[in-house]
């Protein structure tokens, strides 16, 4: 049996949460600490199997806020970490999530998304907790969520986002659905060649030498581990280089602005999606997770009838593609955005477009999927209201 | 060109018609060289909730996974019947156990087979009734080819029990052959 849970045959069929669990471990994760929450669970089930055989750690804790300290406090000895939940862990891990941001910690937050608020509908599928991704913690801070929509782009986007979080020493939200996430699909596991892996940055300079957010380094400071021989100070409070709280203003403001800075200056490079069709189009859709799926449907159905749209399928869901959003809304005449809350992207679709076009959602909360129909239904009465 | 298949199995939890679906949906991707998903929708409860899963076959990448047009239709409990008897094509295969369901609706093709009964007096466990509806659902649809299945079976089976399972299998093809015959 080769090192994962694959029978040699290259294929797999994985559930989307043991895509996940897979491509965590080779994004080179070694720790994983979470309380089990449908429909993210299994992602811990598998990580509990799989750690210990590559020499990591799994601890169940005690509840979610726990698991989200755990995370960041392995993280801070320089092993790149994880957790998985869904909605209502989501909210409770929110307080240290924005810790993970203030401190500059490396960290992969997976959220499978169910039906809210509250406990909401544990086992069916929600996209509402997307906005919670980019203000669910307070105070300023970049965001950067990725939903993607095919399991061979999960294992991708698992590897990307701890990439990302050891790039710019943030948490990285990886943002899943529970159809994608319990829903079973063929794939041919990624290669090491398909993908790099990136680590953070080690200080260069002697431990009596060394400040945690050193910016002569740079945006985004060398990141030492603890354990190593470097001492210093980690502190939700507002801080100076060396890691112990300020209140001077004018450090506060330099600092908050550079951890936005160090993410926001990529946005558009980071802000991946994919074209469906688009060229030509009068009509775009945007979608994101499974419902973009179905939105693709919708696409080829609306084209045989000889409506022109397109899909732009947001692989990257925060930072918001703003540009290419805005350079489409120039060229076509209306947007739909089919999404399983109550319309919470489309918001941002009309922000970015900054043009007074007919933008409309397919909006659908009841724990079900919005079937290609739906969508179709809507392109069709948008391409006939012009 | 598109050759969708879709199939569902229901039950209530714990009867193994979840993983009676990942085998046939691995069938078909890993051994006949199609795309597959499976997809299961279940309830909070570990044991005894309505539970279903979805299988879909195509010759292309399937985009929207979920089942729009189901070709055949298993039912092991009547509660999972009655909830999830929805989307069937109007041509769709039904086969359920009616010593469990009994209020048929008879809009459907349906076969009527004591899966669990028989399950129990030729293989002696109940667990198996899934795997034995799998043989039925083969024989009577061809969804996948009988090899196909079986590797996919002997893939999923925990060691040991590959030679029941396939039993079971086998027992699912015999008692479908004989309802073709209309015995």
């Amino acid at each position: 049996m080769s090192s994962d849970r694959s029978d040699g045959s290259g294929i797999v069929f994985w559930q989307g949460n043991e895509v996940v669990a897979e491509a965590a471990i080779a994004a080179g994760c070694r720790f994983y600490a979470g309380y089990p929450i449908t429909p993210s669970s299994e992602i811990a089930h598998v990580m509990a199997e799989r750690l210990p055989q590559v020499g990591g750690k799994f601890i169940q804790m005690e509840d979610e806020i726990a698991s989200m300290g755990a995370i960041i406090g392995a993280s801070l000895t320089g092993v790149k970490s994880m957790t998985a939940t869904s909605g209502p862990g989501f909210s409770l891990k929110m307080e240290n999530i924005g810790y993970a941001y203030m401190a500059e910690v490396p960290c992969v937050i997976v959220n499978v998304m169910r039906g809210g608020p509250s406990t909401g509908l544990p086992t069916a599928i929600g996209q509402s907790d997307v906005q919670q991704a980019r203000w669910g913690t307070h105070g300023d801070h970049p965001t950067i969520a990725l939903a993607p929509a095919f399991h061979r782009e999960i294992y991708l986007s698992t590897i990307k986002a701890f990439n990302l979080s050891e790039k710019y020493r943030i948490p990285v939200m990886l943002m899943l659905d529970e159809v994608l996430a319990h829903m079973s699909e063929g794939m041919r596991v990624p290669e090491p060649s398909d993908y790099h892996l990136v680590d953070r940055v080690k200080p260069s300079v002697t431990p009596e030498e060394y400040f945690p957010y050193d910016t002569r380094f740079g945006d985004v400071p060398p990141m030492a581990s603890y354990f190593e021989g470097f001492r210093f100070h980690v502190t939700g409070l507002n801080h100076t280089k060396t890691g112990f709280p300020t209140t001077n203003p004018d450090i506060c403001q330099s600092e908050e602005e550079r951890m936005i800075r160090k993410v926001m200056k990529d946005a558009d490079a980071l802000a991946e999606y994919e074209s469906y069709l688009l060229d030509d189009a009068e009509i775009a859709i945007y979608a994101f997770g499974s419902t973009a799926r179905g939105a693709r449907g919708a696409v080829d159905e609306a084209r045989k009838q000889g409506i022109k749209v397109g899909l732009f399928r947001a692989i990257t869901l925060w930072p918001f593609p703003d540009k290419a959003i805005y350079a489409l809304a120039k060229r076509v005449k209306a947007f739909v955005v089919p999404e399983v809350n109550l319309g919470q992207m489309i918001q941002e679709v009309e922000r970015a477009a900054h043009r007074d076009m007919p933008i409309v959602g397919v909006n659908k909360v009841g724990g079900i999927p919005i079937p290609p129909s739906e969508i179709l239904s809507k392109i069709k009465e948008v391409a006939k209201n012009g | 060109m598109s050759n969708r298949y879709e199939a569902r199995f229901s039950a209530v939890g714990g009867q193994g018609v979840l993983l009676a679906g990942q085998v046939l949906a691995s069938a078909g991707q890993k051994y006949e060289g199609r795309y597959s998903i499976q997809t299961p929708t279940y309830t909070a409860q570990v044991r005894g909730g309505p539970t279903k899963v979805d299988v879909i076959l195509d010759d292309e990448p399937i985009m929207y996974p979920e089942t729009t047009a189901i070709n055949f239709f298993l039912s092991l409990a009547q509660g999972s019947y009655n909830a999830f008897l929805h989307d069937l094509r109007s041509d769709a295969i039904v086969v359920v156990d009616p010593n469990l369901v009994t209020k048929i609706n008879p809009k459907y093709k349906t076969y009527q087979v004591p899966v669990i009964e028989i399950t129990k007096a030729k293989i002696g466990k109940m667990i198996m009734s899934a795997v034995m509806a799998l043989g039925i659902m083969i024989e009577l649809t061809g969804a996948v080819s009988k090899e196909a299945i079986e590797k996919a079976l002997i893939d999923a089976a925990p060691k040991g029990t590959e030679e029941l399972n396939l039993k079971a299998l086998h027992l699912g093809y015999e008692e479908a052959t004989r309802l073709k015959q209309g015995g």
